[in-house]
């Protein structure tokens, strides 16, 4: 075999072991048309007995909350959790969570391993809801603002940049203007 | 019920492909003449099965079936039934699904059309087919089922991305889809001639009609596309060179090459594994397309779902695909002996720049493609090259092409005597030096290298000319030239206009935008645009202003323009509506955007010579078209010869 025939498996390989590595990348942001819209009507159950269900009702309180989409077979979630708790421990924010077509031993697993910082995690078993949402694939974080809009949309995990460059900037403009 | 049977039969068609990619090539090896018969049925069986479940599919989003996902995602009871039937591939799952029937469509095709191939060949090439059609079947079934169910059904569906409700848009997916997978069969064929070990003139003759094919389709899918950002977009641009955009590109560049390759294979025997590794290129390309556009590794204008369980899919898939014939190409090209040599001046040698300079340019655009995942790669930032880059390359680039591809039908096979031929061509020539005196006289001023454009386009033209001339004068009446004849100078008349279109709306593009009150005036190029009302109006499932706007040529009035700014409802939405209308300068094109400061910001393009970049596109896919209808193709097809005699 002469390296002429091999070369072009050779680039290809290559190619590919890039794409693999840009997969694990950070997905960019997608467009939505929620941004600016009033949440979506719900009413999750609990996950579980240890927490509490998720409405939209109570994104319509005042303040500034944040809705996480996750779920525990998805890997960037774990590693954006730092960050979600760093967003909870935020004074005067509320974060809540909804589990996305997950099950809830999992879960729970996933939030007893890592820690729980949801006030409250809605269980979107079959993913519904979420498409009420828009949700392209999880993780995606939301921030709501007083009146119950959703003000911005993060697609893919929360790194610490995009916390300090990105989240913690919007808060401060949310609250000042409320 | 109707998804049910609908899912059920992808289920089925999934297990025939997986029959059909593995039996054919068993009876293949062992000589089984039975087990090689099988790839036949088989490879029918996918498609019929496949088009029961496109149709469920096209039938739920006919009567809003709202209980099933993807319809209640995409679709809206409003929705002008146009968009209702362009909604089923207006989206991820319905895309593929639409993929996977036109993948199993050409199976089918290659089975009922290739009764002439040897059979133990073509039961290869099905089971290639096949194996193709089981990976996008899986893909479907595991993360990408357009039937799954909503429980409990939406009431209403969340409307399709009013983007999308344009007509232009309801047929570019498809028209783009007929082409990447009809590189399908030109890669089945080079496997198969790898796997047998012989390529020659009667496999390239079989080759070039299905790339023909796949060229066409895939030319008249990217120049929709064009033609939709163009109208739709608002931007006043026809390319962006972005990555989706690049996606198609890529695939046509190397397809184009492949197509001027395969001549040299059936003419004179040589650059045969070239040609079997474009071959597996192209529809690698067509693969990578998907996976850059499905994974969302790469940020687009285009804004698809992401979803990385997909890319890793696609990724494992396209690694199996690429990587496996990649390899079976590297042992196997070798086998592949040399025919005919020939001297660097020659038709060969003028056909081997060709593919040089295209292979060139489709690694450009893929480097070009990369470049932002590639600096995220190795140095973790963000950046693209963008346009500049690829104009910086693609002039530089293309020129010797452009020149060559006059000079090409001139030069003799083997050797040929670049002096008499130039001298031929002197008229060709002066065409370019007149075009270059007019253009520079017109646009005095302008940017020089837009000269440049102007004299490769009219040179092309004038040498495909003087070579048409020159046969006519030889072959006597015109009706005895072959359409393959035909359909080679059609097309490289349309580059030529294609060019000419191109350097003219991106030279000489006047642009203005301003915020005018009504009875304001504005002059563009010749002409002087006047707002003369801007009125309300609605369509069946939007609202919009739409502005009136005299066009005047001195003070006598050409034409009026209605230009929109429609806001949708579901999904909410503004898009703009530009009012383009060709003049003899070019295109006029105007956009009205929103109200402020008691007027409305008004966009006004004068592009000249637009329109020639659709008449070139069209003419290079008519050229095809001619090309593909040639009697050297049908004589080889002793089926559809039968079929004259009885109609005779």
């Amino acid at each position: 075999m002469r390296l002429k025939s091999l070369l072009p498996l050779l680039v290809f390989v290559a190619l590919a072991a890039v794409l693999w590595i840009g997969l694990g990348l950070k997905p960019r942001e997608v467009p939505t048309v929620m941004i600016g819209r009033a949440v979506p009507e719900f009413d999750l159950p609990p996950l579980d007995a240890k927490t509490q269900g998720l409405a939209s009702a109570t994104l319509r309180a005042p303040g500034v909350k944040i809705v996480n989409v996750f779920a525990s077979w998805c890997v960037p979630c774990r590693v954006e959790h730092p960050q979600l708790s760093a967003l909870k421990n935020i004074p005067g924010i509320m974060l809540y969570g909804i589990n996305y077509k997950d099950n809830v031993a999992d879960a729970r697993a996933f939030l007893d391993s890592l820690g729980d910082p949801f006030a409250a995690i809605g269980y979107d078993r079959g993913g519904r809801v979420s498409i009420d949402w828009g949700v392209y694939g999880v993780p995606e974080t939301y921030v709501i603002d007083g009146s119950g809009k959703i003000v911005y949309r993060h697609v893919g995990p929360i790194s610490d940049d995009d916390l300090n460059d990105k989240f913690k900037p919007l808060i401060d403009r949310l609250r000042e203007g409320a | 019920m109707t998804a049910e049977i609908g899912h059920l039969a992808l289920a089925l068609a999934l297990a025939l492909a997986i029959l059909g990619a593995l039996l054919p090539q068993l009876g293949a090896a062992r000589r089984d003449p039975a087990l090689i018969a099988a790839a036949v049925p088989l490879t029918i069986g996918q498609f019929v099965l496949v088009l029961i479940s496109f149709l469920a599919l096209t039938w739920a989003y006919v009567v809003s079936d709202f209980s099933l996902a993807v319809v209640a995602s995409n679709s809206h009871t409003e929705k002008p039934m146009l968009y209702k039937l362009s909604g089923v591939w207006g989206n991820h799952e319905g895309s593929l699904l639409l993929w996977a029937l036109i993948l199993t469509f050409f199976a089918a095709l290659v089975a009922l059309l290739g009764r002439n191939l040897p059979a133990r060949f073509r039961a290869r090439v099905l089971a290639v087919e096949s194996m193709i059609a089981v990976g996008f079947l899986l893909f479907l079934l595991l993360t990408s089922n357009p039937f799954e169910r909503l429980s409990p059904p939406a009431v209403e569906g969340m409307g399709l991305n009013p983007l999308l409700q344009d007509p232009g848009l309801a047929f570019h997916p498809p028209f783009l889809y007929l082409g990447y997978v009809g590189f399908s069969v030109a890669f089945a064929f080079a496997i198969a001639a790898l796997q047998e070990g012989r390529v020659d003139a009667a496999w390239a003759r079989w080759v070039r009609p299905w790339t023909l094919v796949a060229w066409v389709f895939l030319t008249i899918g990217i120049a929709l596309g064009s033609w939709w950002a163009y109208y739709e977009l608002g931007w006043g641009g026809f390319w962006f060179w972005d990555p989706v955009e690049n996606a198609s590109f890529m695939p046509w560049l190397v397809g184009t090459a492949l197509l001027h390759s395969a001549i040299v294979v059936e003419k004179r025997d040589a650059m045969k594994s070239w040609t079997v590794l474009l071959a597996i290129i192209a529809f690698s390309f067509s693969l990578l397309g998907t996976f850059l556009v499905r994974s969302g590794v790469l940020t687009s204008v285009h804004a698809f779902a992401t979803d990385p369980a997909r890319g890793v899919f696609i990724l494992g898939f396209l690694a199996l695909v690429v990587g496996g014939s990649l390899t079976l190409y590297a042992l196997r090209a070798e086998t592949l002996t040399p025919g005919g040599l020939f001297e660097p001046i020659s038709r060969e040698g003028a056909l081997v720049l060709n593919n040089v300079v295209l292979a060139t340019a489709a690694a450009t655009v893929l480097l070009g493609t990369l470049y932002p995942l590639l600096l995220d790669v190795f140095t973790g930032a963000k950046g693209t090259v963008g346009p500049p880059y690829f104009h910086a390359v693609f002039i530089p680039l293309m020129t010797p092409l452009f020149v060559a591809l006059g000079v090409a039908p001139f030069l003799n096979w083997k050797r040929a005597d670049l002096k008499s031929v130039l001298s031929r061509l002197w008229i060709a020539a002066v065409v370019a030096l007149i075009a270059i005196a007019v253009a520079a006289y017109l646009t005095w001023g302008g940017p020089v290298l837009a000269l440049l454009g102007v004299a490769v386009g009219a040179w092309m033209i004038g040498a495909v000319v003087t070579d048409l001339m020159s046969r006519l004068r030889q072959g006597g009446r015109w009706m005895r030239l072959p359409r393959a004849q035909w359909g080679m100078s059609a097309a490289h008349i349309g580059v030529g206009i294609l060019v000419l279109g191109i350097t003219g709306a991106t030279a000489w593009n006047r642009e203005s935008l301003e915020v005018m009150r009504i009875g304001d005036s504005l002059t563009i190029g010749p002409y002087t645009v006047r707002l003369e009302n801007v009125t309300p109006t609605a369509g069946a499932n939007y609202t919009a202003v739409r502005g009136v706007m005299v066009v005047s040529d001195k003070d006598r009035p050409v034409m009026t323009l209605y230009p929109e700014s429609r806001t949708y409802a579901t999904p909410p939405m503004t898009t703009t509506e530009a009012a383009i209308r060709p003049t003899a300068v070019g295109d006029i094109y105007a956009v009205i955007g929103e109200e402020s400061k008691g007027g409305w910001a008004v966009r006004l393009y004068l592009k000249p010579l637009q329109y020639w970049i659709w008449i070139g596109a069209g003419l290079m896919a008519l050229g095809g078209a001619l090309s593909l209808s040639d009697r050297r193709y049908r004589i080889g097809a002793p089926a559809r010869r039968k079929g004259a005699a009885h109609a005779a």
